[in-house]
């Protein structure tokens, strides 16, 4: 019966309603976006790492694996590695930033094909002339291009000369020795990868490599790709806190105003109520019921609108962007739309408890 | 102080409300018993207490001095929760207009009382027979903004008295309506009073409709006068 008029209540007020479940929904949608987002970025960059496929990674001393020290590591290095028992490559690459978080890397192609298998082209193939670039499939989607298009960077034009299937290493990629060479870096490397001729060494030789040089961040390739959490970006949990409180707080008001905007038009009725005997349980049940519906139905569709924002993410900004759907996030968003929902409507059916019957009821 | 055989008692009742500094005398020392089964009519002019009494009877806001009693229940010594107890099946009330939830049919709107009460949804078989008495069985699903103020009255009363309430209070039920559907409110009231024994309190500014009841009461600067 309390649940036939709060539906009513609900549908009485149907720009009311709608509002606040589209209010909740953004919410949600922005929380799921923002932890989508990061997760997506994370798990993309952790899948690359792992089609690289080596056992171990080199970055220099002083970096992590999220961020590049500024110092890079000497190419000699390779001659070392490559001389330690078990290892059957070594190779190195240089990442170049070129703006916002995309980077160019300088990779030897003809080692790097003996570590990874190479890259599978798409369309075209490697490296033909000293302008010539290869891009991945999502960059080249994304930028409209195709073999023999026409690409500036790093104050130069590229031609296009193949395109990669999207998962290996980097985006953009350019011959070794000729970035090396245009950014000043002759020599030097950001990271260098081995391949280890029995996978099952890997925990032993990266201790014995740690031994030998205890300055370098030395990895395998499992803890490489764990460290790609958001727990290991530098600000960026704060940064999903602060942005969940702040959707909490948008919730709350909305909430907040909705509900109380509902007590005040309802004062006749809630005196009606109370005159046929209902409690202040009776009458708070029914304005959380409403706030409750409200919530669940404004997170049901922030969940939907996630997949939008998803997809408008890849769409849109595909070569630079991805984003995941996280289901073991949607319970939380849900409790944390239900809880700012509930702390908003307290105060309102507070009011609604304390508001005189009589003068709900007396008639001029 | 209740004399045997009385439904309602009411002994040196008062009643001030303070608004701001001033101190507004509703009710000045009310004496009045009323019988199981009677349709008592109460008139007076604009201010004299009339529907303070009514509050007060219906447990919506407690006396200052004196006391009462329904059903040799002291009203006095109620508290907060108990008098919000008595008004679930102790009291029916039925206000001069807007008394339906809007947005609720009129069957709803009856069923949200017994609900209220804790009580099965399902009408009874005296319940069916009040629906017939008061001419609304056909407009049960209809939401208050299509039924005539008329109908929506007869509405209220069924609401009022769905709970078997020992009084139904009256508060100007026909002061908004228009002398057919006022007739129709008043018979309503009469049949329910003379064919089931619902005793009645009813609050009105027209004599006509007050002729409808076994008495008449005048109620004068919160008293009742004789
Ligand atoms: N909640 C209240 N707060 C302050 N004063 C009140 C309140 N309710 C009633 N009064 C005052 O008490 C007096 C009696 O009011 P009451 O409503 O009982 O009169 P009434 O006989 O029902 O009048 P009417 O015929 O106009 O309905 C009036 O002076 C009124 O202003
Ligand atoms: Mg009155």
């Amino acid at each position: 019966m309390i649940n036939k008029l709060v539906l009513e209540n609900l549908k009485h007020r149907p720009v009311r309603t709608l509002l606040s479940v589209l209010a909740i929904a953004i919410e949600v949608t922005m929380i799921l976006t923002l932890v989508g987002l990061s997760r997506g970025m994370l798990d993309e960059a952790g899948r690359r790492a792992k089609g690289v496929g080596a056992d171990v990674w080199i970055r220099p001393p002083g970096s992590s694996a999220i961020s590049f020290s500024s110092a890079p590591m000497s190419e000699g290095l390779l001659k070392y590695f490559g001389e330690q028992p078990h290892v059957t490559v070594a190779t190195g690459t240089i990442a170049q930033p070129i703006g916002g978080i995309d980077t160019v890397t300088g990779v030897d192609l003809e080692k790097f094909s003996r570590l990874s298998g190479g890259f599978r082209y798409l369309a075209g193939g490697p490296f033909q002339a000293p302008d010539d670039i290869l891009v991945d499939e999502r960059y080249a989607k994304q930028n409209h291009l195709e073999v023999g298009s026409q690409l500036k960077l790093l104050n130069k034009q590229w031609r296009v000369c193949g395109i990669f299937e999207t998962g290996k290493l980097a985006r953009l990629v350019l011959p070794l020795a000729r970035l090396q060479e245009l950014t000043g870096n002759t020599g030097k490397l950001t990271q260098i990868f081995v391949k280890l001729d029995d996978p099952k060494l890997t925990n032993e030789m990266v201790r014995s490599f740690k031994q030998k040089l205890p300055d370098y961040a030395i990895y395998s390739i499992e803890e490489f790709t764990s460290l790609f959490s958001v727990n290991n970006v530098p600000g960026l949990k704060p940064f999903i806190y602060v942005v969940i409180a702040i959707s909490v707080i948008v919730g709350f008001l909305v909430v907040f105003l909705s509900m109380y905007t509902a007590v005040l038009e309802r004062t006749r009725e809630i005196g009606i109520l109370k005159s046929l005997g209902a409690g202040p349980n009776y009458i708070l049940s029914i304005l959380l019921r409403e706030t409750f519906v409200l919530a669940a139905v404004g997170s049901l569709l922030g969940i939907l609108f996630s997949f939008g924002t998803r997809w408008l993410i890849l769409e849109f900004a595909g070569a630079t962007l991805t984003a995941m759907i996280t289901p073991d996030w949607w319970p939380t968003t849900t409790i944390i739309a239900v809880g700012g929902a509930v702390m908003g409507s307290l105060y309102p059916g507070w009011k609604a408890i304390k508001q005189d019957a009589l003068e709900a009821l007396s008639y001029e | 102080m209740s004399r045997s055989g009385s439904l309602i008692s009411i002994h040196n009742l008062s009643k001030s409300y303070r608004v701001g500094e001033v101190t507004v005398d509703a009710l000045r020392g009310v004496d009045l018993e009323v019988g199981a089964s009677e349709f008592l009519s109460i008139v007076g002019p604009s201010g004299s207490g009339k529907s303070t009494l009514f509050h007060i009877l219906g447990g919506l806001t407690p006396p200052t001095r004196g006391s009462v009693s329904i059903d040799g229940v002291n009203l006095a010594e109620m508290s907060d929760a108990g008098r919000t107890n008595m008004r679930k099946t102790k009291v029916g009330f039925v206000f001069q207009k807007y008394n339906l939830l809007p947005t609720l049919t009129a069957r709803d709107n009856i069923a949200i009382a017994r609900h209220i009460a804790g009580k099965p949804l399902e009408h009874d078989a005296w319940f069916t027979e009040v629906l017939d008495l008061l001419g609304i069985s056909g407009r049960l699903d209809h939401k208050p903004r299509a039924m005539s103020g008329g109908e929506q009255q007869r509405v209220a009363i069924a609401r009022a008295i769905v709970n078997h309430p020992a009084i139904l209070l009256a508060d100007e039920p026909t002061g908004n309506l228009d002398t057919k559907n006022s007739d129709a409110v008043l018979n309503v009231l009469r049949g329910l009073n003379e064919r089931l024994g619902q005793t009645i309190l009813m609050i009105t500014h027209n004599h006509e409709a007050a002729a409808y009841g076994h008495r008449i009461v005048n109620m004068r600067d919160g008293q009742i006068v004789y």
